[in-house]
C-alpha cells in the first residue's frame, strides 16, 4: 500500500484526503472540491469505503458502511414494522379456530390477504429477521471503516494547520490590525473557563473540547449490537425457557425444566376486585362505569428444593426453600429462575362425593368422596358395602365410535363407571355416572350412587422463566444510553486562533450545534483586537452532504 | 379535593391561553429577536405567565396523585395532560436557553389543543389493575412523556421554519402540505369544540345494534349519528337517524366522531381562510418576520437531540424493564411497543440523515413535522383505533 507523504513531513494512509497532521488537501487528484468549505467529516481521513472498490468484498464492504443504505433499511423496517400492527398478530388472537379461519372470519378478505402474506407472524418471518441482520451487519461495516481513521486523525493533529485547511473551514476571518501579547492571554483565560483544552505551539493555539463525544455514535452502535447478539443468543439451547405452570390449591408439583430439583407448592390462589365501600373513595365514578375492576391476582406457595438425590420412581424428600406470595409485577426469583402470575382458572372441580342409595328405600349406606385429580380404586364402606370406580373420564365426551372418551385431563365434565357391591348384590352393579345423568346399562340396578355435592379449588397458572441472555441485552442497552447521551449531549469544538504573517487567523469546527459555537467565539473574543470570525455559510441552505 | 384539582387544571388552560398573545405582541415589538439583551417587557409577561400555568398544572398533578394514590398517568386523560404539561415545560426551559418568544407563540396553541384533547376523555379517577401496580408506571410513562414532549418542541420550532422559508407567493408542494399540517391542527380543535358543545347539550342517543359475531348489543352516542352501527335501530326518540351504518367489524361511533372532526375542521378551516382571504401559512407569516433561520432550525435539532436519549429511556429501556417484571418478557411486539419502536427508528434516520447526509433546514424540518405525526399517531391513534395490552380504556 503506498503511503502519502505531506509536504509537512507528516505520512498519512492511501486514501487519506486532509493531512491527519496539518489538514493540507492532500492532493492526488480524486477530491479536490471547489466548494469555498472542506468536507471535515471525519477529518478527511484515509477510509476503506471511498479508497478501494475492486474485489466484491469490497464492493460489500462499501454498501453497508453507506449511511444511505443504512438509513434506508431503517425506514425499511419501520414501515415493515407498521404493516404488523394493522390487525393483531398470531399471538395475540384467540385461539378458538384454526388462524387462517379466524383471520378471514373477523376481518373478510383483507384478513385472508393479510394471513397468506405472512404478516400475522411478521416480526419472526425470515425476512423481517433478514432486515434486522442486515442492520447490525451495517452498524458494524459503518462503524470500522469510520472509527479508526477518524481516530487517528484526531490523535494526529497538529496545533499548526495549513493554510488551506484554516481558510476552508465553514468559520474563519482574519485580523489584520496588529493583536498584541495580553490579547493572547485574554483570549486563552477565557477559553479555560469555558473548558477548552489548549494546546499551543510558537505562539498559536488550538482549543479543544468534548473531543470524546465524537466517539459517542461508535459507542452506541457497539451497544447496539451487543444487545442483537443478546437477542440472538434466546435461540441457543438452554438459554432461554418460557414454560406455563399451572397448580391447583394444595398441590405440589415439580417445576419444569429444573431437572426435578424444585418443587411448587399452591397453598392458596387469590382474585381481589376493587370495592366502592371499602377502597379509595375517589374511584366510586370509574368503577361505577366500568363495573369489576381486578385488584390482585395472587398465588400464596412454598417453593421446595429435593433433599439429596433420589432414585427414579421414589417420592422425593423436600425442604422448604421459601414461603411467599407471587403476584403481578412481583415475580418469585429463585436461582436463575423466576416465576410470574400470569393466569387462573377459579373454582375447577376438585372433589365429587356420592351416597350409596338403595333407590327403592332410599336409604343410604355412606357416602364416598372422588379425589377428581387422583381418584382412587376401591373405597370400602361399613357392613360389606363397597365401590369400585371401573373407569374414569375427566373432561366427558361420546367419541366418534360413541363410546365414552375424555378430552382431556383436567375435570371440566367429570364422569364414572362405578361398580357397586352389596351383601344383596355381591357380583356388583354397573352404573355409569355423569353430571345430570345416569346410565344403567346392564339393566335395572338396585342402588344407584346419588350425588352428594362437590368441592372445587382454584388454579394458578404460572410462567416459569429462564433467561439467560438478559444481562447481557441489558449491558447492549446501558452502552447504547451511555453512548447517545455522549454523542448528543456534547459536541466536539476547536478553534484554532494563528499567526500568519502579519495577520492572526481564528477558524473553527464542530460537529454540530454551530450556533452555539458562535455565540462562544464571540464571547471568548470579546474585549481583544481579533475580529470576529464569520460563518461562510449564510442560512444553512448549503447540503453538505457525504458523497457515498 | 377533586375540585381543588379539576380547577388548578381549569387555572393553567386559561393561563396558557392568556400567555399567547403576550408572546404575540413580543415579536410585533421586538426588533433583533435572537439577541437576548432586549428580551421585552411583553415576552417576560408571557413567560411569567406560562410558568404561573405550569406551577398551576403541577398543583392538579400532584393533587390528584395524593387523592389517587398513584401518579395521575394511567389513562388516556391523564396521560395526555401530563403530555401537554411536559411541553410546556420544556418550552419553558427552551425558552430560558434561547430567549425565543416565537416558540412561545407556536408551542402554546399546541399544547392548549392537547389538553383539551385530553379532557374529552373520561376523567374520572381510575384504579390500578394489577398490571399497572408498579413504581415503573411512573418512571416509565413519566419519561417517555417527557422525551415526547421534548420532540414535540422540535415540532413547534419546525413549523416556525416552515411557515417562514415557504415562499408563499406561488402554490407549490411545500405550500400545500404546510396547510395539512395546519388543517390537522385546526381539526384537532374541530374535534374539541364539536364533542365539547354536544356534552354541555348532553345529547345522548342509544341505539341497539348486531356486531361482527352476530351479538345484539346496546351503543351510546354522544355526537348525532352521521354514520350508524350495523343494523343500528334508534332508541332514544327525537334523535338523528343515521346517514348510512357500516358492517359490524367497523367501530361506528369512532367513526361517526372522526368524521364530525374532520367535518368540523373543514368548516373551520375554511372560514379563517375566508378571513383572512390568504393561506394559514402565509398568514403566520409576518410573525415570523425577524427570526433568525439558523437559531430555529438549531432549536428544532437540539430538541430532538435532547428528546432522543430521554425517550430512548422510557420508551424503550424503561418499558423493557417494566415488561420484563409484569409480562415476563421485555418485548412482545404489541402494537404500542412496535408504535415506540417505529418512533424510535425514525429519530434515528432523522440523525443519520441530518449528521451524515446534511439534511438541515427546510427538510430537516420536514422531518420534525412527521416525527411529531408519528407520536401523536402512537398516542391517539393506537390507543383508540388499535386496540392491545397497552390500550387505555377510551371513549
Ligand atoms: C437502529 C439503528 C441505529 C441507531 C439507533 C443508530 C444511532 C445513532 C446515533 C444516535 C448516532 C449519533 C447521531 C448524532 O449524534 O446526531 C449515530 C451516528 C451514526 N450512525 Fe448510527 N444508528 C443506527 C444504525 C446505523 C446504521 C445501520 C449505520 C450504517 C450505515 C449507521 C451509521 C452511523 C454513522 C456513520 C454515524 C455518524 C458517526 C459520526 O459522524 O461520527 N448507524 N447512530
Amino acid at each position: 500500500m503506498n503511503q502519502v507523504k505531506c509536504d509537512c513531513g507528516h505520512v498519512n494512509p492511501h486514501g487519506t484526503i486532509l493531512c491527519e497532521a496539518c489538514g493540507k488537501i492532500i492532493e492526488d487528484g480524486t477530491q479536490i472540491t471547489a466548494e469555498p468549505v472542506i468536507d471535515m467529516r471525519y477529518e478527511g481521513s484515509a477510509r476503506r469505503s471511498q479508497t478501494y472498490n475492486k474485489s466484491i468484498i469490497d464492493k460489500v464492504w462499501n454498501f453497508f458502511s453507506s449511511v444511505k443504505v443504512g438509513v434506508w433499511l431503517i425506514i425499511v423496517t419501520l414501515i415493515a414494522s407498521s404493516l404488523g400492527t394493522i390487525l393483531p398478530q398470531e399471538m395475540y388472537i384467540p385461539t378458538i379456530m384454526p388462524v387462517a379461519e379466524y383471520y378471514e372470519d373477523q376481518y373478510g378478505w383483507f384478513g385472508r390477504l393479510y394471513y397468506d402474506l405472512g404478516f400475522h407472524n411478521l416480526y419472526s418471518s425470515w425476512w423481517y429477521l433478514l432486515l434486522i441482520a442486515a442492520i447490525g451487519v451495517s452498524l458494524v461495516i459503518c462503524s470500522l471503516d469510520r472509527v479508526v481513521p477518524l481516530y487517528r486523525a484526531l490523535k494526529k493533529q497538529r496545533v499548526i494547520r495549513h493554510e488551506s485547511f484554516l481558510q476552508r473551514q465553514r468559520i474563519y476571518g482574519s485580523t489584520n490590525d496588529p493583536v498584541n501579547d495580553q490579547s493572547f492571554e485574554l483570549v486563552k483565560e477565557q477559553l479555560k473557563k469555558k473548558r477548552y483544552n489548549i494546546r499551543e505551539d510558537n505562539g498559536n493555539i488550538l482549543a479543544e473540547k468534548g473531543r470524546f463525544s465524537r466517539w459517542g455514535p461508535y459507542v452506541n452502535h457497539v451497544g447496539l449490537i451487543i444487545f442483537l447478539i443478546g437477542s440472538m443468543l434466546r435461540f441457543v439451547p438452554g438459554m432461554y425457557i418460557d414454560e406455563i405452570l399451572w397448580v391447583r390449591e394444595g398441590e405440589t408439583k415439580v417445576i419444569p425444566e429444573t431437572d426435578g430439583q424444585y418443587y411448587l407448592r399452591n397453598v392458596d390462589f387469590k382474585l381481589e376486585v376493587y370495592d366502592k365501600e371499602t377502597d379509595n373513595e375517589a374511584f366510586g365514578d370509574a368503577l361505577d362505569s366500568a363495573g369489576m375492576v381486578a385488584k390482585n391476582y395472587q398465588s400464596d406457595v412454598i417453593l421446595y428444593k429435593t433433599k439429596g438425590n433420589t432414585v427414579a420412581g421414589e417420592e422425593p424428600e423436600l425442604e422448604e426453600v421459601d414461603s411467599t406470595s407471587i403476584r403481578v409485577n412481583e415475580p418469585l426469583k429463585f436461582e436463575k429462575f423466576a416465576l410470574y402470575q400470569v393466569n387462573y382458572k377459579l373454582d375447577e372441580l376438585s372433589k365429587m362425593s356420592f351416597l350409596l342409595t338403595n333407590k327403592s328405600t332410599g336409604k343410604t349406606f355412606g357416602d364416598i368422596t372422588v379425589n377428581l385429580n387422583d381418584p382412587e380404586k376401591l373405597y370400602e364402606l361399613d357392613n360389606g358395602y363397597s365401590v369400585q370406580l371401573m373407569s374414569y373420564f375427566p373432561d366427558f365426551e361420546f367419541g366418534e365410535d360413541g363410546n365414552p372418551t375424555t378430552k382431556s385431563r383436567v375435570p371440566n365434565n367429570p364422569a364414572f363407571v362405578f361398580k357397586m357391591f352389596s351383601p344383596e348384590k355381591p357380583e356388583g352393579e354397573v352404573s355409569f355416572v355423569a353430571i345430570q345423568q345416569t346410565i344403567e346399562p346392564l339393566g335395572n340396578n338396585e342402588y344407584k350412587m346419588a350425588f352428594n355435592g362437590i368441592e372445587t379449588k382454584d388454579v394458578t397458572g404460572l410462567t416459569v422463566r429462564k433467561d439467560l441472555t438478559l444481562w447481557i441485552i441489558g449491558l447492549g442497552g446501558l452502552i447504547f444510553m451511555i453512548g447517545v447521551v455522549q454523542g448528543a449531549y456534547w459536541n466536539h469544538r476547536r478553534i484554532w486562533i494563528q499567526r500568519k504573517g502579519d495577520e492572526v487567523w481564528v477558524a473553527a469546527h464542530t460537529n454540530k450545534n454551530w450556533f452555539g459555537l458562535k455565540k462562544e467565539i464571540q464571547l471568548v473574543l470579546e474585549g481583544t483586537e481579533i475580529k470576529e470570525p464569520l460563518d461562510q455559510l449564510k442560512e444553512n441552505q448549503v447540503d453538505e452532504g457525504e458523497k457515498d | 379535593m377533586i375540585t381543588l384539582s379539576e380547577n388548578l387544571l381549569y387555572i393553567a388552560f386559561v393561563l396558557y391561553l392568556l400567555s399567547i398573545p403576550f408572546f404575540g405582541g413580543a415579536i410585533k415589538q421586538k426588533k433583533n429577536l435572537d439577541h437576548q439583551q432586549n428580551s421585552s417587557k411583553w415576552a417576560t409577561i408571557g413567560i411569567v405567565i406560562s410558568s404561573l400555568g405550569f406551577a398551576s398544572q403541577l398543583g392538579f398533578f400532584f393533587t390528584r396523585w395524593s387523592i389517587a394514590g398513584h401518579a395521575p398517568v394511567s389513562n388516556l386523560f391523564e396521560f395526555t395532560t401530563f403530555f401537554g404539561m411536559c411541553l410546556v415545560g420544556a418550552f419553558i426551559i427552551i425558552y430560558f436557553i434561547y430567549k425565543t418568544p416565537l416558540l412561545g407563540l407556536f408551542t402554546m396553541p399546541i399544547a392548549l389543543l392537547v389538553i383539551a384533547f385530553a379532557s374529552m376523555f373520561p376523567t374520572d379517577i381510575s384504579p390500578l389493575i394489577p398490571a399497572l401496580q408498579s413504581d415503573w408506571l411512573h418512571i416509565h410513562v413519566t419519561t417517555v412523556a417527557l422525551g415526547e414532549a421534548i420532540l414535540a418542541v422540535s415540532f413547534g420550532a419546525a413549523l416556525i421554519y416552515l411557515v417562514k422559508v415557504i415562499d408563499q407567493t406561488k402554490n407549490s408542494k411545500s405550500t400545500t402540505w404546510l396547510e395539512v399540517v395546519m388543517y390537522g391542527l385546526i381539526a384537532t380543535l374541530g374535534f374539541v369544540i364539536v364533542v365539547s358543545a354536544f356534552s354541555f347539550a348532553d345529547y345522548k342517543a342509544e341505539f341497539n345494534w348486531v356486531d361482527k359475531n352476530e351479538n345484539e348489543a346496546k351503543v351510546e352516542y354522544h355526537l348525532p349519528a352521521l354514520v350508524g352501527p350495523n343494523q343500528g335501530e334508534l332508541l332514544t326518540e327525537g334523535k338523528m337517524e343515521p346517514l348510512v351504518s357500516v358492517p359490524g367489524i367497523i367501530n361506528a361511533k369512532k367513526l361517526n366522531t372522526v368524521i364530525w372532526s374532520f367535518g368540523a375542521g373543514i368548516l373551520l378551516y375554511g372560514l379563517l381562510r375566508l378571513v383572512l382571504r390568504k393561506r394559514i401559512g402565509a398568514a403566520l407569516k409576518p410573525f415570523t418576520k425577524n427570526i433568525n433561520l439558523d437559531l430555529v432550525d438549531e432549536i428544532s435539532y437540539r430538541s430532538v437531540l435532547i428528546g432522543f436519549p430521554v425517550f430512548t429511556l422510557g420508551g424503550l429501556v424503561f418499558a423493557m424493564i417494566w415488561a420484563q417484571i409484569a409480562w415476563t418478557r421485555f418485548w412482545g411486539w404489541d402494537p404500542k411497543e412496535v408504535w415506540a419502536l417505529i418512533t424510535w427508528l425514525f429519530y434515528a434516520a432523522f440523525l443519520h440523515l441530518r449528521l451524515s447526509k446534511g439534511w438541515h433546514g427546510e427538510k430537516s424540518a420536514w422531518l420534525a413535522v412527521i416525527g411529531f405525526i408519528i407520536i401523536m399517531f402512537n398516542l391517539v391513534a393506537v390507543n383508540l383505533v388499535i386496540a392491545g395490552l397497552h390500550s387505555y380504556a377510551g371513549s
